[in-house]
């Protein structure tokens, strides 16, 4: 089966800083990839380059087997930003409207929101578990929440590919299993690819199939069971600090199946 | 009053226009307000004020433009300041709300010289400044009928994307939306409706119809569009209320609505603190 994503050779560099030095990744259909990586370790300019944000410099990046610069069908592709629960909190739309949002660009311009519309919100708001907030106003919701509703504002345009970046900053720490849970189905029913990004080694759940560790260079890139043995011995160099604080979060539910 | 709308043309004209720029001004009142961008009508209105002031000095100079109607000056001013807005947001980009001081002052200090220039105030001016029962003309009444329909068009047809770009402009433009674009046509509209209002309201009080109203309906309302329908209510309650006020007790129209607008906010405030009190209660009691 063809991958989702296909990434050869590629560097990026700012001005005189490189970010990205000779990453090469495959991420095959219906995974789930954690892309972890201490602070400024590139995987935002990453994701930028995946999402055609940034222009490549060097390498080469496939979406759906075509080249990025080719790549029309980013209605595929559902993003959701790391700053998406920064947005004002005061601002009066229900969770229902700003689902529906997300169909702006699908719906294209001078055309209107039907009733089969209003099915597919609803079928999103209930992948992730928040059809019953639909009334709410967006602001009265906790972190976590939001950042469910900002995932079915992603799924309702019905992607193929759903990127999330640094998804578990703003939820709680005890609802952090339950929004994994949630993003494991939406992998395995809805056969969605993940590709998630985070800083935060100790929070990758056992729903994660495949992890990436990125610090320039790509340390790293397997299945999830792998990773274990490698981050005892690895994780250490590339995040430059105490391991011992990592292993120490993965005994409250991390990477081990 | 109601005898006078049948009898007299110009009461006529202040009430169909006050009918629409109640609807106008709150409806875009409320993207204007979710995106923080208040004192762009600020702006707009004073930049206005110029266009109005030297409209008023041609008049008086040139006999040939004597029968000009500085709606179209206000109008031409407005827009233009609008597109100076744009301009000066993308040159200082860390700093974009310094292009509405900028703006602002620019605007007032070009109407000053225009009104020193046609030796100061006279009372056609006070009107444009506050507003006017009597000074709707049926050409105005035209013109704001047609801009009525072109902001409403666009905002039914743009409706989608207004919401977007409000609510995340970010994303909005993530996913690939003309949001130039349509930022553009939406603060064009913005300047149409303020030169269209100033008739009514006046000037110095247009920003309020915009705001107050939607100040209000956010404490109140759930979701966008009943935010939008609360505001649209509330302006036309102040704006009709203040005409008939207005022209009861003949005083600028300006005054009476924005008053009435404020009442309106300050009861709405009062509303949601007695609605929260009375849930804490029934919480409190469940306990």
């Amino acid at each position: 089966m063809q991958p989702i994503i296909e990434i050869k050779q590629l560097s990026y560099r700012y001005e005189k800083d490189t970010v990205l030095e000779n990453i090469n990744m495959t991420i095959p259909d219906s995974s789930f990839l954690a892309i972890v990586g201490p602070n400024g370790s590139g995987k935002s300019t990453l994701l930028k380059l995946i999402l055609g944000l940034l222009r490549l410099q060097s390498g080469e990046i496939l979406l759906f087997g075509k080249e990025i610069s080719k790549f029309k069908d980013w209605q595929q592709v559902g993003y959701v930003s790391q700053k998406a629960n920064s947005f004002n909190t005061g601002f009066p739309a229900t969770v229902f409207e700003v689902v529906a949002s997300g169909l702006t660009k699908k719906l294209g311009l001078f055309t209107f929101f039907k009733k089969e519309h209003a099915i597919k919100v609803n079928e999103a708001l209930d992948a992730v578990g928040m059809k019953r907030y639909c009334n709410r106003n967006i602001g009265e919701l906790s972190g976590g929440q939001q950042q469910r509703v900002f995932i079915a504002r992603a799924l309702v345009s019905e992607p193929r590919l759903l990127i999330l970046d640094e998804p578990t900053v703003g939820v709680d720490a005890e609802n952090v299993n339950s929004f994994y849970q949630m993003l494991g189905d939406l992998n395995i029913h809805r056969n969605i690819t993940l590709l998630l990004v985070t800083h935060d080694i100790g929070t990758i759940s056992d729903k994660v199939s495949h992890v990436a560790c990125l610090n320039k260079y790509l340390h790293f890139h397997g299945e999830t069971n792998e990773f274990e043995q490698f981050r005892n011995e690895d994780v250490s160099k590339v995040y430059g600090h105490d391991v011992h604080l990592l292993t120490h979060h993965h005994e409250h539910g991390g990477v081990g199946r | 009053m109601i005898q006078g709308l049948f009898h007299y043309e110009f009461l006529q004209n202040a009430f169909l226009t006050g009918i629409l720029i109640g609807i106008l001004a709150p409806l875009l009142g409320v993207f204007i307000v979710v995106r923080r961008l208040s004192l762009i009508a600020d702006a707009l209105s004073h930049v206005t004020l110029a266009g109005i002031a030297a409209s008023l000095l041609i008049e008086r100079n040139f006999q040939a433009m004597a029968g000009l109607n500085p709606l179209y000056m206000g109008m031409v001013f407005s827009v233009g300041g609008s597109l100076f807005i744009e301009k000066l947001r993308g040159v200082y980009k860390h700093y974009q709300e310094l292009a509405i001081p900028i703006i602002l002052s620019s605007g007032i200090g070009l109407g000053v010289i225009f009104i020193s220039l046609a030796n100061g105030f006279n009372t056609d001016l006070f009107s444009y400044l506050f507003g006017s029962v009597s000074a709707v003309s049926r050409t105005d009444l035209w013109v704001i009928l047609i801009i009525s329909i072109l902001v409403i068009l666009v905002i039914i047809f743009l409706y989608k994307e207004l919401f977007l770009l409000s609510f995340d402009e970010e994303h909005a433009k993530a996913s690939g939306i003309a949001a130039k674009s349509i930022h553009f046509i939406f603060i064009v509209m913005v300047a149409l409706v303020i030169a269209a209002s100033m008739r009514i309201v006046g000037i110095l009080l247009v920003s309020s119809l915009m705001t107050l109203p939607v100040a209000a309906s956010i404490r109140l309302a759930k979701g966008f569009k009943q935010t939008i329908f609360l505001s649209v209510l509330f302006g036309e309650i102040s704006v009709l209320g203040g005409l008939f006020t207005a022209y009861y007790l003949d005083l600028a129209p300006g005054g009476t609505i924005v008053m009435l607008a404020v009442l309106i906010l300050v009861l709405a405030i009062f509303f949601k603190k007695i609605m929260i009190h009375k849930q804490v209660n029934i919480g409190g009691g469940a306990k």
